[in-house]
């Protein structure tokens, strides 16, 4: 690395990031006599850089708090505590134009492309309305090019889709049309939260590779929430582990997912089923579930295969436990501390491919 | 009550057509499906959404609803034809011989009535007569079987998390040791951990009572995981169905090539390809092979003729043009 390379990088790495998580905590209360209250996220800190562009996988089981965290982020929940920040902006303190600025920034990709359609409106409306909210174009022909440039770079037809009503379309096209009107608003980054558990099998490969080219080809970074491991490791540089709102542990996805450290990850990662019927489930690698258990320690003990006695003692602080991981687990405890809360210095660059 | 014969083919599935009545036309979901099923197999059925698995599921308990009525073909289980049986007939096969493990336990437990109450049904409606200090040692050894403690059997439903609701689902289905156990995407809304775990379970109980099994559903993971044998759906039809390692390391069917090579791991990290096209309109089928709108290797012969299914090796079937006479002989339905 040359001098100045080495200047540019250290000044990107002290940049503010495009989108900066810190400490975001929600609690979400329930009942009106008897409240209940149920914290769907812990305390999370982490970053997206701005460059360069990044796919990170945010991955947890129903409950790990994932989908608060996307919605967090997109300010469409208010954490109970902590900041969601956008290139140095609190989204709590936004004016409307920056307002109006994060929300064409910052597009959503959600989990039922059935559920973001007006059955009433073709396919162009979906496509248009965001050209007239943003005065993207100065007359029709304008707008028809963006509309059909959109569609072949998420590798649709435009003649095929065009004119047609939602019911028309397949779930994979429905959800690619989906992705092409967040890539129009040429954003910098994509939430995806679960893009494409309802989709089939041999359309996901596609919509996951349209994303991989959105992030390769535009520059877009994406936060791929999913519960789906092998997805994540196919498409995303890092990742985050949750459990219970918490950073179970977080690096590279090639550390995280090949190499888990965290019991609750390693349970997670054994628990795939791999398309191979010679690479067979191994042998349970969880405790048997007690009655919920309310602790002090490690949110994780119940369910833990290597609960130790100091685990209910206090939750268990975040180890460094490689050049690209951290791993929140007492098992580990003769490796530094991590103590920057921000997950900058762990994750790995994106590998040239 | 008809004792079931352990028959060593239980089932036998033969030319089944069920098709949907439209008013624009027949939907032939189901357009003449052949199979068997040995005791002990576990055959895993695998198709898009529209290729007909769940249908199949639902003919084969009988329990297809209208508009779907089945055309023509036969189910024979243990060695009688299920569509010669009247509605009394079926009820009493159904459960006693052969049982679903339906998509959602969730929503397929009566949310008001006692785990024990609901096993007990089952049995009391097909005429099992036991004392009650009987009955609720049966339920006992039921959910121990499938890994619950037997207190569960004094809970509501939604005191049950959804794993433990599908293993009480499974309790249920082998209720009366049946030689057919049908489980329909049995895991489709729960998290993999405990994924693993109910499918473990379901092996574990069909293994035991020596039944055979079919899981429907689109997850090769999970088939590869589960099934001994596999059977490709597409567009209504058996695309091809052989032992689980041929169809994984040696597909046939230009189909079944494309799934496999769709199918991400977590060993190496590629470019991920889907299947172009889209999946065919069931109302109006194009002629021909149903699949060679998507087909990267359609000939001429493959737009007008529909393929034999052909025995290709021991075990192995596909309908494909790509095979002729000197690959395998012609199968007739």
């Amino acid at each position: 690395m040359t001098t100045e390379q080495a200047e540019r990088s250290a000044v990107q790495s002290d940049s503010e990031p495009l989108l900066r998580a810190e400490g975001v905590s929600k609690t979400f209360v329930s009942g009106t006599f008897r409240k209940q209250y149920t914290r769907a996220l812990d305390t999370v800190t982490f970053s997206v850089p701005e460059a360069p562009p990044t796919i990170t996988a945010v991955a947890g089981e129903s409950g790990s708090g994932k989908t608060t965290l996307a919605r967090t982020v997109l300010g469409l929940v208010e954490p109970t505590s902590g900041d969601v920040i956008y290139r140095g902006t609190n989204l709590a303190e936004m004016s409307r134009a920056q307002r109006a600025e994060f929300r064409r920034e910052v597009q959503v990709i959600f989990q039922d492309p059935f559920e973001s359609y007006n059955p009433f409106y073709k396919v162009d409306h979906v496509l248009r309305t965001p050209i007239r909210r943003y005065n993207m174009a100065s007359s029709k022909s304008e707008a028809d090019d963006i509309v059909v440039d959109a569609l072949r770079t998420v590798g649709l037809r435009p003649e095929e889709t065009l004119g047609r009503h939602p019911h028309q379309l397949s779930g994979g096209q429905r959800q690619r049309v989906m992705v092409a009107r967040a890539v129009m608003l040429k954003p910098k980054i994509i939430v995806a939260d679960e893009p494409v558990s309802m989709v089939d099998a041999s359309l996901r490969a596609t919509i996951l590779e349209t994303l991989r080219a959105m992030n390769r080809d535009l520059g877009i970074s994406i936060l791929y929430i999913t519960h789906d491991l092998t997805t994540a490791y196919q498409i995303a540089e890092n990742i985050i582990v949750l459990y219970k709102g918490r950073v179970a542990e977080a690096g590279s996805v090639d550390s995280v997912i090949n190499d888990p450290k965290h019991p609750y990850t390693e349970l997670l990662v054994s628990s795939i089923p791999q398309p191979d019927p010679e690479t067979q489930w191994g042998r349970e690698q969880e405790a048997r579930e007690d009655e919920e258990m309310d602790l002090k320690g490690c949110n994780f003990y119940d369910r833990c295969a290597y609960r130790m006695d100091e685990c209910t003692a206090a939750d268990p602080p975040v180890y460094r436990t490689g050049d690209h991981r951290i791993t929140r687990c007492y098992r580990f405890a003769d490796s530094p501390v991590h103590l920057a809360p921000d997950l900058r210095s762990v994750f790995a660059d994106r590998v040239a491919s | 009550m008809t004792t079931a014969m352990a028959s060593e083919t239980p089932l036998v599935v033969k030319d089944l057509q069920v098709y949907y009545h439209t008013r624009r036309g027949p939907v032939k979901a189901v357009d003449g499906v052949s199979f068997e099923l040995k005791r002990g197999e576990r055959l895993g059925l695998v198709g898009e959404s529209g290729s007909g698995k769940s249908t199949i599921a639902l003919a084969l308990m009988m329990a297809h609803k209208e508009p779907a009525r089945i055309e023509g073909g036969s189910i024979l289980l243990n060695g009688s034809n299920l569509l010669e049986d009247n509605d009394e007939q079926v009820r009493l096969r159904r459960l006693s011989e052969i049982a679903m493990v339906p998509q959602g336990a969730l929503n397929s437990l009566n949310p008001v009535m006692r785990i024990r109450d609901q096993v007990i049904d089952g049995l009391k409606d097909h005429n099992v007569r036991m004392s009650d200090g009987e009955f609720s040692q049966r339920v006992a050894e039921l959910l121990e079987s499938v890994g619950l403690d037997r207190d569960v059997a004094s809970r509501f439903p939604h005191e049950l998390s959804g794993g433990m609701k599908q293993r009480v689902a499974i309790a249920i289905a082998i209720s009366m040791n049946p030689s057919v156990i049908i489980a329909d995407e049995p895991t489709s809304a729960l998290d993999v951990v405990v994924q693993k775990q109910v499918v473990q379970t379901l092996r574990e109980v069909q293994e035991r009572i020596g039944a055979a099994a079919i899981m429907i559903g689109h997850d090769m993971g999970l088939m590869a995981q589960f099934a001994s044998r596999i059977g490709i759906m597409y567009g209504g039809k058996i695309a091809e169905i052989g032992p689980v390692a041929d169809i994984f390391k040696n597909p046939k069917h230009p189909y079944t090539q494309l799934l496999i090579s769709s199918l991400p791991d977590t060993r190496s990290k590629r470019r991920l390809e889907g299947i172009p096209g889209l999946p065919p309109s069931l109302l109006r089928p194009p002629p021909g092979c149903i699949f060679h709108t998507r087909c990267p290797e359609a000939m001429e012969v493959c737009m007008q003729e529909i393929p034999a299914t052909r025995e290709l090796d021991e075990n192995r079937f596909a309908a494909c043009h790509l095979y002729g006479d000197e690959d395998g002989r012609e199968v007739a339905l």
